[in-house]
């Protein structure tokens, strides 16, 4: 029995540790040594160099920018699309009766689409005289030049993000909002609780193994972005937009892989310390 | 325990079978339509955006203000797409990757998965665990390892450099396990006594009840395969192996990042396609959130 199951689960292993865990751990490994792209043919023939590679990155102000921009990024994308989505599924399970699906399909859309392909339509939608700024014309407003502004390019490449992950987060919500026990709602109600503080007193305790896992999920992906980036700004202007996948990139595009490995290990590390204290903060119980 | 005491009036209602209606108010609320109706605008307008802007000329485009249909609709951008530029091979590419990725999660995630739902083995909590944990680790942490890998095994620059980190993945693994669990034994138990192989009781057993979940692998991994930028970005490095994203990215900020008409043509191409499917099969999307075992 033993030997068939895995068997069973051999193919997936043989796949998951040469291209999953093994690069995990290599990527961990190299990030202590010089290796470049002179080193692609002899990998194990580098030097040990300690922590030299994460010392220099955090000398390094564009590394601690990328880093500034992740996190600012972070935080202000993840409760807005938090909020914006729960305030979407509240409307559907609760305000409305009509069309909901055709509401539910249009939220969830850009959620399917090529963030590449999207940026594309966006960086000309943000453009001096693009869509954006043309109906902010008719409500008499000047608006910015989105993405060549310092102030103003990371709050762009936010609302993009933001965007495009509601549709997520509005499934998740709905499905934990059929999840809410409708007898607690009419005890509430007999109790003459109003609307508002039924939300917080049971929708929302309710909820909340769902809005732990929305949290994370998109805590998760927007550490990481890059695409936005990449494709609208290129970083810029004046790393106003590097992001720290944008940079770990770069290096690898120069050729320091080593450096490039120890810029994605502090990411990777980022990503389990934003996941823990989510758990801790989200997940006790009142 | 008053929780499960019906009140008396819940169930003389009858346009609301499925959906509970408890809390929710008599009066029409045509307010929160209009909202949820300039949300949906703001949703959709990229969209239309970029449909519209794939059949105008450039001439047009920079005209300000921009007008919103075009005044001469023109097909040259798709022309240029797929005249001038080789779009028809990264087409190709980005399906060929797709539909080779898809089949290795279903066959591979399936057999792992079935092992950890219905098969007893030391190490099983373990294993499944370990799966788990690389559910959040980002590409980003092993494309640069994975690159000196794939260069190693001379495979930087080709199908299989571009198909094999992604054969396999936690998330499929984790959706097939869940749906095998739900999954009655008994089945399982008769097959055995009549002396069928754990193999073939794989195949013609399991495998044909797992439909709704080989429905919703297939999607998410085609979907995530088609979408994917990063890694074909790095292995790829001749036009003739780019998929759609990378070819559309790095055009986008090369010598025809002015050309807002083609990029947009670009942008449709790869977007709607995508759309169109998610329209038809919407269902099976939401499904699969709610298989991945969020409640």
């Amino acid at each position: 029995m033993t030997l068939t199951a895995w068997l069973f689960a051999a193919p997936f292993l043989v796949l998951f540790l040469v291209f999953m865990a093994g690069p995990i751990v290599a990527s961990l490994g190299m990030s202590f040594t010089d290796m470049t792209t002179r080193d692609l043919e002899t990998p194990f023939q580098v030097n040990l160099v300690g922590f030299d590679n994460y010392v220099r990155l955090f000398q390094d102000p564009r590394f601690l920018r990328s880093l500034l921009n992740t996190f600012t990024f972070v935080i202000v994308a993840v409760p807005l699309t938090m909020a914006l989505a729960l305030a979407v599924a509240l409307a559907l399970d609760k305000g409305i009766r009509r069309f909901r699906t055709v509401f539910r399909v249009g939220y969830y859309a850009p959620v399917v689409t090529s963030i590449v392909a999207i940026a594309i339509v966006w960086r000309f939608i943000l453009q001096p005289d693009g869509l954006l700024n043309g109906f902010l014309g008719l409500l008499g407003i000047q608006g910015p030049d989105w993405l060549q502004s310092t102030a103003w390019a990371l709050p762009s490449l936010i609302m993009m993000a933001v965007w495009r992950n509601i549709g997520t987060l509005m499934v998740i919500f709905l499905a934990a909002l059929q999840g809410v026990p409708r007898e607690h709602h009419e005890a509430a109600m007999v109790d003459g609780a109003n609307a508002w503080q039924r939300f917080w007193n049971i929708t929302i305790p309710a909820m909340r193994p769902a809005l732990l896992f929305a949290a994370v999920i998109t805590g998760i992906g927007f550490l990481q972005f890059f695409e936005e980036p990449y494709v609208m700004t290129q970083g810029g202007p004046l790393d106003a937009t590097l992001s720290t996948a944008m940079y770990t990139y770069d290096q690898f595009g120069f050729g320091n892989y080593a450096y490039a490995s120890a810029a994605s290990y502090v990411l990777f590390i980022a990503i389990v310390i934003l996941s823990f204290i989510q758990f801790r903060f989200l997940g006790k119980k009142d | 325990m008053t929780a499960l005491a019906p009140t008396p009036t819940a169930a003389s209602e009858t346009d609301d079978v499925a959906r509970p209606a408890g809390t929710r108010g008599r009066g029409t609320r045509w307010w929160l339509y209009v909202v949820l109706f300039l949300g949906l605008v703001a949703m959709i307008m990229p969209f239309v955006w970029m449909i519209l802007g794939s059949f105008k000329t450039d001439a047009e485009i920079r005209q300000y203000p921009t007008e919103f249909l075009p005044r001469e609709p023109t097909l040259d951008n798709y022309a240029t797409l797929f005249g001038r530029l080789d779009f028809a091979t990264f087409f190709i590419n980005s399906i060929v990757v797709a539909v080779f990725v898809t089949l290795g999660n279903i066959v591979f995630c399936s057999m792992i998965g079935y092992a950890l739902a219905k098969l007893q083995f030391r190490g099983k909590k373990l294993l499944f665990a370990l799966v788990l944990a690389t559910l959040m680790v980002p590409g980003v942490v092993t494309f640069v390892p994975l690159f000196v890998l794939t260069a190693n095994l001379g495979l930087v620059n080709s199908y299989p450099g571009l198909i094999l980190p992604f054969l396999i993945s936690p998330l499929g693994v984790f959706l097939m396990r869940q749906f095998m669990l739900s999954l009655p034994d008994e089945l399982i138990e008769a097959a055995r006594i009549d002396g069928a192989s754990e193999w073939r009781i794989f195949l013609r057993v399991i495998m044909p009840m797992c439909g709704p979940a080989v429905a919703t692998l297939t999607i998410l991994t085609f979907l995530a395969s088609w979408n994917n930028f990063l890694w074909p970005l790095v292995v790829a490095t001749t036009e003739d192996m780019y998929t759609l994203p990378v070819a559309l990215a790095l055009y986008s900020v090369g010598q025809n990042a002015a050309r807002y008409g083609l990029m947009m043509a670009g942008a449709v191409v790869v977007v709607v396609p995508v759309l169109i499917v998610f329209v038809l099969l919407q269902r099976y999307f939401v499904q699969g959130i709610a298989l991945t075992g969020i409640k």
